[in-house]
């Protein structure tokens, strides 16, 4: 089947659902690709509450965020197609998908807003030494056991690393009656939000051990335990003398998520190697024209409030795009240095002017530090803050108008 | 009913034996311990499809090596099992390697062994680009290649299958009673089956199949390999590439696999425990080590899992291919280490005539089937396949792994075939086997499990016995 739209997006999660409004409301014909049997993505499965704050002024749970821009979508003209699956784009948009329902589909494109989401890093990727039984899960395949299909997925439980699902998962699993021995976190200090390690692991009495990792797991069919150890700050090699063996039916694995971009790699985007993602501009363009990208495939959010803003940008620019076709000219780089891991856009087009949010993560924890964005001899911006940390992700507003030269983010120290 | 042979082990060489017997007019069966068949050494090993220079000449191991390596192509043809003749290297840094690979080409000389030849270290680099600049010589064996094991073993069971034999999965043997009349009678899983003839083709358990009818002439001890398989960006290497060996085997060896990953692998660790398959730090820290200096620009960062797996090492230094001591119908292929994957359909040809020659009435069937076909897969067909196929079955067209685009088809086809576990579904159609190992796909996987075999989701497994992936709904679990 051979099917044409202004604007296809491929992915009907939270990004994908807020671009599609936006680039509805600016006029385009909308076409969202969902590969799930319902639109929402992951947040069908956070039943938790804390979403929307930021961006409804609300507290919801994620199905009900979800809900919000579902509903939102149905009283539009835009058509999803769930249980479809996208097999490859190509730099001249065109998008070849697939559905039991249809088929294969081509779809001619007039731009493409990319919002496959990430995943989850598994044990595979850790070499986590000792046996392959069953019980060792991503928390976030726990979770879908658990809040989809209505099934315990173990009753004593270990995690390790303590990301944001990680910590959803332990207060879950606590309140459905198993016991969650111990968080394990590589790093002294958590990737997760402050409020979950207090709602979720301080509120339910269970440790978190910081600069500790899983050195070994035990039991031939099933996980019968987790040997756990204390590592070097530095080295992060495990210290001899200072092993647990714990018994735990169950493994939980929440050690990072990383974007979803084979289909972005395969047609050619411009990668960056720090968040995994594509490079972009300040309307989130691609290094291909009239593809853009936004949410957890561009770089990995903390919060689903901020994902949706951003994907409200990169709609309205892809619809904008498919109305008048002209790529953009890439005038300046936004560089991540000095303590500032990395920083989104990456990119200034030769359009960009008045002021622009730039979105960064640090590499360590800075406390009373600042954060200065310089642009050749001219300061953007200095800003001090009292805590930074890698964990949640910093925003910043800046006028970009008659820049001249890159810019550079870096942390300030005292001193 | 007396079976005329009873097969015990399902690997890939009870499998292969099976295969070859169901040629014949005869009742066949194949019993395995476990859930599935190559499910222990036959499922992690390194896939190499051996030239045959590192046996010893005049040992079972280098005929057979040889002879199997020659029947690999027809046996790949006709079962639709990938191989691909990539040819390998044996890759030396000194004036000491030069002369072990000397040696190599003489035995391989001795061995029957075609083409080799070796080569300097810049002609080696052009064979493999990706060779470190340090390697001075190599022995270069273009009749090398690499298969996928565990297809092979799935793929002799189900051409047997349709050829007649009965496959038993759960029923391990625990007791063997030689009659009087030269038959048998075995224990397994609580039952008792009758053969004329047995074939003891339990891998690491041979020996103890064989003591069971008294035979105490050999003994297995299991050697544990471990492997790190990495993404298919790792690096670009198309060639088998083997260090110098030692005592302990073939030594790291940096290997391509037919789906296009890149594993470096084995150690090689003697144990006594045969069943313990982990994998140590120190065994990764050893194969990081070692491989790199075969390959420089291997990025272990693209590591996507580590497993390990045993060899059955025979005390007598060669494989236990004979009649039985104390009780001749019985035929042992036991003590199947290296180059036994290569080796196995030789072994399956050896077999059969010690069987003939123990008086087993052999007549050809005139209706043997010897083709099996792969399960269709999705993403090897073209569009125009691939709409096509769709049109037949929608369920092609429901990508439910989506690293390595399995659909829902290829996945009830897998069940239709005797998976029963998500692991089983795996091996069978790669569902699971990608980047993200299962995160995304093993739940849907568990679904499709769950209806297609009708068990509740608290029985599937991910592996057989207790390997249950759920433990119970949802305030149905009693609070720990």
């Amino acid at each position: 089947m051979n099917r044409k739209a202004d604007v296809v997006v491929i992915g009907g999660g939270p990004a994908g659902l807020a671009a599609a409004l936006q680039a509805d409301a600016a006029g385009a014909s909308v076409l969202v690709l969902e590969r799930d049997k319902e639109p929402g993505g992951i947040l069908q499965q956070c039943i938790h509450n804390g979403f929307g704050l930021h961006y409804f002024g609300e507290e919801l749970t994620g199905p009900e965020y979800a809900g919000r821009f579902i509903d939102r979508v149905k009283q539009t003209g835009i058509e999803i197609l769930t249980d479809t699956m996208v097999l490859e784009f190509t730099a001249d948009r065109r998008v070849l998908a697939v559905s039991a329902e249809h088929g294969l589909l081509e779809i001619e494109a007039g731009a493409i807003v990319l919002a496959m989401g990430c995943r989850e890093r598994t044990r595979g990727a850790l070499s986590i030494p000792g046996t392959r039984p069953a019980g060792v899960f991503t928390a976030g395949c726990a979770q879908r056991l658990t809040n989809m299909e209505g099934y315990m997925p173990g009753r004593q439980v270990v995690i390790l690393g303590s990301g944001d699902i990680g910590l959803i998962m332990a207060r879950r699993m606590t309140w459905e009656g198993a016991k969650v021995m111990a968080v394990c976190e590589l790093m002294p200090y958590s990737s997760g939000l402050n409020r979950n390690i207090v709602q979720c692991l301080v509120d339910n009495d269970i440790p978190l051990k910081f600069n500790h990792t899983v050195v070994r797991i035990h039991g031939r069919e099933r996980v019968e335990a987790v040997t756990i150890s204390e590592v070097d700050v530095k080295t992060k090699r495990p210290i001899p003398g200072t092993e647990e063996t714990i018994p735990c039916d169950t493994l939980l694995l929440s050690v990072g998520l990383l974007p979803e971009n084979e289909l972005s790699i395969a047609a050619g985007v411009e990668m960056d190697s720090v968040t995994s993602g594509a490079v972009v501009d300040e309307e989130r363009q691609t290094s291909i024209p009239g593809v853009f990208a936004c949410g957890n495939v561009l770089h990995v959010h903390d919060l689903v409030d901020n994902v949706s803003h951003e994907a409200e940008l990169a709609g309205r620019s892809a619809a904008a795009f498919a109305k008048h076709p002209a790529p953009a000219a890439r005038a300046h780089r936004v560089i991540a240095e000095g303590g500032v891991r990395y920083a989104v856009p990456q990119m200034l087009s030769d359009k960009a002017e008045g002021k622009i949010d730039l979105y960064f993560r640090v590499g360590d924890v800075y406390r009373g530090a600042a954060l200065l964005v310089k642009s050749g001899e001219r300061t953007l911006l200095r800003r001090k803050k009292p805590i930074m940390t890698p964990g949640e992700m910093e925003k910043v507003t800046v006028d970009v108008t008659g820049l001249t030269d890159d810019v550079h983010l870096s942390i300030e120290t005292e001193g | 009913m007396r079976y005329d042979v009873a097969i015990v082990g399902g690997g890939v060489v009870g499998c292969a034996v099976a295969r070859e017997l169901s040629r014949y007019e005869l009742r066949a069966v194949l019993l395995e311990a476990t859930e599935d068949v190559a499910m222990g050494s036959s499922k992690a090993n390194s896939a190499i499809v051996h030239a045959g220079y590192d046996c010893k000449p005049g040992s079972l191991m280098a005929r057979l090596n040889v002879r199997g390596n020659a029947l690999f192509t027809r046996w790949c043809e006709e079962l639709e099992v990938p191989l691909s003749r990539c040819g390998s290297l044996v890759i030396g840094f000194d004036e000491a390697d030069r002369a072990q690979i000397e040696e190599l080409y003489a035995q391989g000389v001795k061995n029957g062994v075609p083409d080799m030849q070796i080569v300097d270290g810049n002609r080696a680099r052009e064979l493999e680009p990706s060779l470190s600049d340090q390697v001075t010589c190599a022995l270069y064996a273009p009749t090398g290649g690499i298969t996928c094991p565990y297809e092979l073993t799935i793929a002799c069971s189900e051409n047997a299958r349709r050829n007649g034999v009965e496959l038993r999965t759960n029923a391990p043997v625990t007791a063997v009673e030689a009659l009087a009349d030269g038959g048998f009678a075995l224990t397994c899983g609580g039952e008792r089956v009758e053969a004329n003839y047995v074939v003891n083709a339990a891998g690491l358990f041979s020996d103890d199949i064989a003591r069971m009818v008294g035979d105490d002439s050999f003994n297995v001890a299991p050697r544990r390999g471990e492997y790190l398989l990495m993404d298919r960006n790792a690096c670009h290497t198309h060639k088998v590439i083997f260090q110098t060996p030692s005592k302990m085997g073939k030594g790291v060896l940096v290997s391509p696999t037919v789906d296009g990953n890149i594993f470096a692998g084995p150690t090689a660790i003697d144990q006594t425990d045969r069943y313990d398959t982990e994998v140590t730090q120190a065994g990764i820290d050893t194969l990081r080590k070692l491989a790199v200096r075969s390959v420089p620009t291997l990025n272990f960062r693209a590591v996507i899992t580590s497993f390990a797996g045993l060899r059955a090492v025979p005390s007598t230094g060669d494989f236990v291919i004979r009649p039985c001591e104390t009780a001749p119908h019985m035929v042992h292929a036991g003590g199947i280490c290296s180059p036994g994957l290569s080796s196995a359909p030789a072994i399956a040809e050896e077999i059969v005539g010690l069987l003939r020659g123990q008086g087993m009435d052999l007549r050809e069937k005139a209706d043997f089937e010897p083709h099996r076909s792969h399960i269709p897969a999705f993403r090897k067909m073209t569009r125009e396949q691939q709409a096509e196929a769709i049109a037949q079955n929608p369920l092609y067209g429901r990508v439910i792994c989506r690293c390595e685009t399995i659909t829902e088809a290829e996945i009830v086809e897998a069940i239709r075939r005797g998976a029963r576990s998500v692991d089983g579904v795996k091996r069978r159609t790669r569902a699971g086997m990608g980047r993200c190992q299962g995160g995304f796909c093993s739940p849907r996987v568990m679904d499709i499990l769950s209806r297609e075999l009708q068990l509740p989701m608290e029985e599937i497994t991910k592996f057989g016995g207790h390997s249950n992936l759920v433990v119970g709904k949802l305030k149905e679990v009693k609070r720990v």
